[in-house]
């Protein structure tokens, strides 16, 4: 499995190569920002029809995560849902896909700034959630403890001898960890965006791709 | 002059003023004139030959016998300068024989109270460019605005056909003529290699379209400058020549000095003023500056108040820059036509003879300007044929018609074959290009409810959404820009930008980094709200800018021409210095000829490196380095990357290539394309650049580019998410083909297998060998995304951990 394995908040978590984060002693799987039905949304509002399969893409990337981590719990850290009517036209094919994917798991759906409604999906609905001393929710909070987050969807560059890769990247520091979006269709904010500079002055940054790397977080 | 012959078409007011002027009409002006009811002509001149006002001389007499109200005549040109050059010489004219004759241009930079106006009162004669004509037909109102439309001038074609501007206009041109059947057009040139293809392309098809040639003038005085250093092996800046240039414009009353590139346009600016003593005044011209700079310096330039202008393409075209009796190129010309056209921009006198000095960068280079002298002279012009239209211009003149309102399939469909480069359109692909428009043309058929063209009972086509009519005319144009940033002084907020950077380009930028632009050198400071902010720097060695800009391949004919003279071995044109820099890589490896594919392999710099002569043009040679790179990955050889000149691809990595055969079998090759052109970076820009043109991504969605860039996301991933799920989408067709008679090239590199036959030779070399040099200075390396890559990504990952004490 390509992980990189690190120490949050006293706990050992993994991050995943694909910008899923593994707890191996709870057997949970976590991952944000799926943005699901999104190319339907972008129709939906009279803008160009993207290509349809991004919400088959992302749940066959999460498939393809829970086969390898057996993870028993999953966590859904919020923009699951492009939007709540994404979540409502969700195709038949994709409901029978997370049906499967959802059987004999726990799943936990964190509410988001683009899914505000719960939705008829089965599963936990929580606007945040906590286990052992970890809190889940979607977007990070002023002044949290041991914190595991979304929303931002960073990425970070990395100069080589060869040159500039940039790849979505977890980011964290002692207090909290934010994920990469796990979606297809998603973009990225710059680590060194103003938004992110409350971040520690020791955070980190993990670079997702086949072989997952720790950088100090770009600035 | 025929005075009677010319009072037989010309209006008396307008015969008046120009015998006032002591004017005489050229034959080919009367000609026009003669010629004003065919449906289309094509007339070739060269610069300074008042072709324009030929062009125009048609519409004038006919407004000036019976002026009505409305539009008349429209005219098109690619530059928007142009409309308004052009403005003021028609004025003259027209004012001086008291013709009650409105002209106005609308471009992108018309104000938008005056688009209104001219919507409700439009003039007499409207100047404008492709990209506005496009957006005024996508109006409700384009039937009524364009009614009484009766000719429309074409400014020039030649460089309008090269491109999918030209394939647009022609597609607006046909719709017009379907408002206005009696439409009459005139194009303009200058002198292309095949004009009845070029006649073809811009009559309305399948109307005649008669060709008239101008008398071409004496041939032009063109040599290579003679220097007092030699030129370098390598490099592409010409600084040597520095001295020497500065002394021809000295002994000038004004030059231009056009560059291939901006970034080499902005290098050698840069070096020139430092050796300036005189400072004599010389400005800089390129298409990255900003509008306000570029203009400042074309104001001055038609003063008469420069010397001098460093420039690139963007000066090719047009403008009547008045006085310049000389025109300097640095860099090899790459093809022959575009040589003899901007050599034609000195002497805007008619049959004075035009004035060019040619100035090699590198040794090399001096071959290829001795092989172009030889075409110009043998009046041996390059080309190649353009092909039938493209599909994603196609699409996006679909969706600016049904802005304008609902139209039937059929209607639409034989509209579309009127415009020549679509004449050979068939139904199923037009049908393809309207269900891609309407639903996005996917296998899973997902956009039934939310379709962007819904059919209405009675057959016809129109928008589901009123919303989408905004983004679509937002999107109109086929010019690519990439992402660039505007540069501006982080002390001087709010005041005017220097220019424009890539972004990629601003994203290998650190704090202390320094650049050029607009020929200073500053440091850049940081990035703020999509501005990149930088101070002034004294230092002298600036990192170097890349901009877009096109980097056209060196014709076929042109490196034929190279490999015969190689092959001559009488190298007695050529200076001395070049001739032994032949005669030593002739001695410590060999020389390349057209026989066979010669190979170098040599350690240099701490890598290995591969060298692979194939003559086939920069793009036909990326793609080698594309194909050679996946073989090297598959064999374990840990390719790094490679970059690709006209005559070469260099690729570089962790091990030596000691045997070509397993890399080089056609065989090999042709398989590799099929699997490789589909995950590589050739192929991902020229889908970026389709999907843009076809609407499939907007590039100018409004308000989101301010919101921060999370909320985009990459074109690369809509190509990956389709060719994973939708191989045989029409996006992917369009950009298979696209990228193999554009950036791919497939087409020249078979010419070169054909051409060698299965014969190759690997020479393994102990150092860097004389032809190889100048390609470890090339721009547009291509990394690889290897297993090399991953192993050096960790490396650095370590090191900055440990930098940070954090191992």
């Amino acid at each position: 499995m390509n992980a990189h394995a690190f120490t949050f908040c006293g706990e050992p978590l993994q991050a995943l190569g694909s910008g899923a984060l593994f707890w191996p002693r709870e057997a949970l799987l976590v991952v944000s920002d799926l943005h699901l039905g999104k190319s339907e949304r972008i129709a939906r509002k009279g803008g160009p029809t993207l290509p349809p399969y991004e919400t088959q893409d992302t749940l066959q990337r999460l498939a393809d995560a829970l086969d390898t981590t057996k993870a028993t719990t999953v966590i859904c850290l919020g923009d699951s849902f492009d939007d709540d009517a994404a979540g409502q036209a969700l195709s038949d094919t994709a409901r029978a896909t997370l049906s499967r994917l959802k059987a004999g798991r726990r799943w936990i759906w964190i509410t988001g700034n683009h899914d505000p409604g719960p939705l008829d999906l089965g599963g936990e609905h929580r606007a945040e959630t906590t286990i052992g001393p970890l809190t889940f929710r979607h977007i990070a909070d002023a002044k949290p403890q041991a914190e595991v987050s979304g929303h931002y969807h960073p990425k970070a560059r990395l100069r080589t001898r060869a040159g500039t890769v940039s790849r979505p990247c977890f980011l964290y520091d002692e207090i909290r960890l934010i994920l990469p979006a796990f979606g297809t269709y998603t973009g990225g904010l710059w680590s060194s965006d103003p938004a992110l500079a409350f971040m520690g002055a020791r955070a980190l940054a993990i670079l997702t791709g086949p072989q997952p790397l720790a950088i100090p977080m770009p600035r | 002059m025929d005075y009677v012959g010319l009072m037989r078409v010309l209006p008396a007011p307008l015969d008046h003023w120009f015998s006032a002027q002591g004017w005489a009409l050229h034959p080919h002006q009367r000609e026009m004139l003669a010629r004003a009811d065919d449906p289309a002509t094509l007339l070739i001149a060269p610069t300074g030959g008042g072709k324009t006002l030929a062009g125009f001389l048609p519409t004038l007499a006919e407004l000036a016998e019976a002026p009505k109200a409305g539009l008349h005549t429209l005219y098109i040109s690619p530059l928007k300068a142009l409309a308004a050059d052009i403005r003021r010489n028609l004025l003259r004219p027209i004012e001086g024989a008291g013709l009650n004759i409105r002209v106005e241009d609308r471009t992108g930079d018309t104000s938008s109270t005056q688009k209104r106006r001219q919507r409700v009162d439009p003039p007499h004669i409207l100047l404008t460019t492709p990209e506005s004509l496009a957006l005024m037909l996508s109006y409700e109102e384009a039937p009524r605005l364009f009614a009484a439309v009766q000719r429309v001038i074409i400014d020039e074609a030649h460089a309008l056909a090269e491109s999918k501007r030209g394939d647009q206009l022609m597609l607006a041109l046909a719709r017009l003529q379907a408002l206005n059947p009696g439409l009459r057009r005139v194009a303009l040139s200058a002198t292309v290699e095949d004009p009845a293809a070029l006649a073809q392309y811009v009559a309305p098809h399948p109307a005649p379209c008669a060709v008239l040639t101008a008398d071409p003038g004496p041939d032009p005085d063109i040599r290579m400058l003679e220097t007092a250093a030699p030129p370098p092996w390598a490099g592409g800046g010409a600084a040597y020549a520095i001295p020497d240039v500065l002394a021809q414009v000295r002994a000038h009353r004004t030059t231009l000095i056009f560059h291939n590139t901006r970034a080499q346009a902005e290098i050698f600016f840069h070096n020139l003023w430092l050796q300036n003593d005189e400072a004599l005044p010389i400005g800089i011209h390129h298409g990255s500056l900003d509008r306000a700079a570029r203009e400042k310096v074309e104001a001055a330039m038609v003063a008469g108040q420069l010397r001098a202008i460093v420039c690139t393409g963007s000066l090719d075209l047009g403008i009547d820059w008045g006085d310049v009796d000389l025109v300097i190129q640095i860099g090899a010309p790459k093809n022959v036509k575009r040589l003899v056209q901007r050599i034609g921009r000195a002497n805007h006198r008619y049959n004075a003879p035009s004035k060019a000095l040619l100035v090699p960068a590198n040794r090399w280079e001096v071959v290829e300007c001795q092989a172009a002298l030889d075409a110009v002279r043998a009046h041996d012009l390059d080309g190649e044929p353009r092909g039938d239209g493209p599909l994603d211009v196609l699409c996006q003149h679909i969706l600016i018609r049904a802005c304008a309102g609902p139209f039937t399939a059929e209607d639409l469909y034989r509209e579309v074959k009127g415009a020549g480069p679509y004449a050979r359109l068939s139904r199923a692909a037009f049908d393809d290009c309207l269900d891609f428009c309407a639903t996005g043309g996917y296998a899973l058929r997902a956009y039934d409810r939310w379709k962007r063209l819904m059919q209405r009972p009675d057959g016809q086509w129109h928008l589901r959404d009123p919303r989408s009519t905004q983004a679509i005319r937002m999107n109109i144009g086929t010019i690519q820009d990439t992402d660039t940033l505007k540069v501006r002084f982080a002390r001087n907020r709010g005041g005017a930008p220097l220019g424009e950077i890539e972004e990629g380009f601003a994203a290998t930028l650190s704090k202390g980094d320094t650049f050029l632009i607009g020929g200073q050198i500053v440091r850049f400071e940081g990035l703020r709200e999509m501005v990149v902010e930088v101070s002034r720097d004294a230092a002298r060695k600036p990192k170097i800018a890349t901009f877009n800009g096109t980097k056209f391949a060196t014709s076929t004919q042109l490196t034929h021409r190279i490999l015969a003279f190689l092959a001559k071995g009488d190298w007695q044109s050529l200076p001395n210095h070049t001739a032994d820099w032949l005669r030593l890589q002739a001695e410590v490896s060999d020389l390349p000829d057209a026989g066979q594919l010669r190979i170098e392999s040599f350690p240099w710099d701490g890598r290995e490196h591969t060298c692979v002569y194939g003559f086939a043009g920069r793009n036909a040679q990326q793609t080698l380095g594309l194909l050679l790179t996946k073989r090297m990955e598959d064999l374990s050889l840990d390719p790094l990357g490679f970059v690709a000149s006209d005559y070469a691809t260099l690729i570089w990595g962790l091990k030596p290539v000691t045997d070509p055969a397993p890399l080089l079998t056609l065989d090999a090759l042709e398989e590799g394309l099929e699997t490789w052109l589909n995950g590589n970076a050739v192929m991902k820009r020229t889908f970026r650049a389709s999907a843009t043109i076809a609407g499939l991504i907007e590039r100018n969605l409004p308000g989101l580019r301010k919101s921060g860039r999370q909320a985009t996301f990459s074109s690369d991933i809509l190509y990956d998410t389709l060719h994973k799920y939708d191989p045989e989408h029409l996006m992917l067709r369009i950009t298979r083909q696209e990228a193999m008679r554009g950036l791919i090239d497939f087409g020249r590199l078979k010419e070169m297998l054909e051409r060698i036959e299965g014969r190759i030779t690997l020479r393994r070399l102990t150092r860097l060998p004389p032809l190889a040099a100048p390609l470890l200075l090339e721009v547009g390396r291509v990394p690889v995304q290897g297993m090399a890559r991953e192993r050096l990504m960790e490396e650095e990952a370590q090191r900055l951990m440990a930098e940070a004490g954090l191992n």
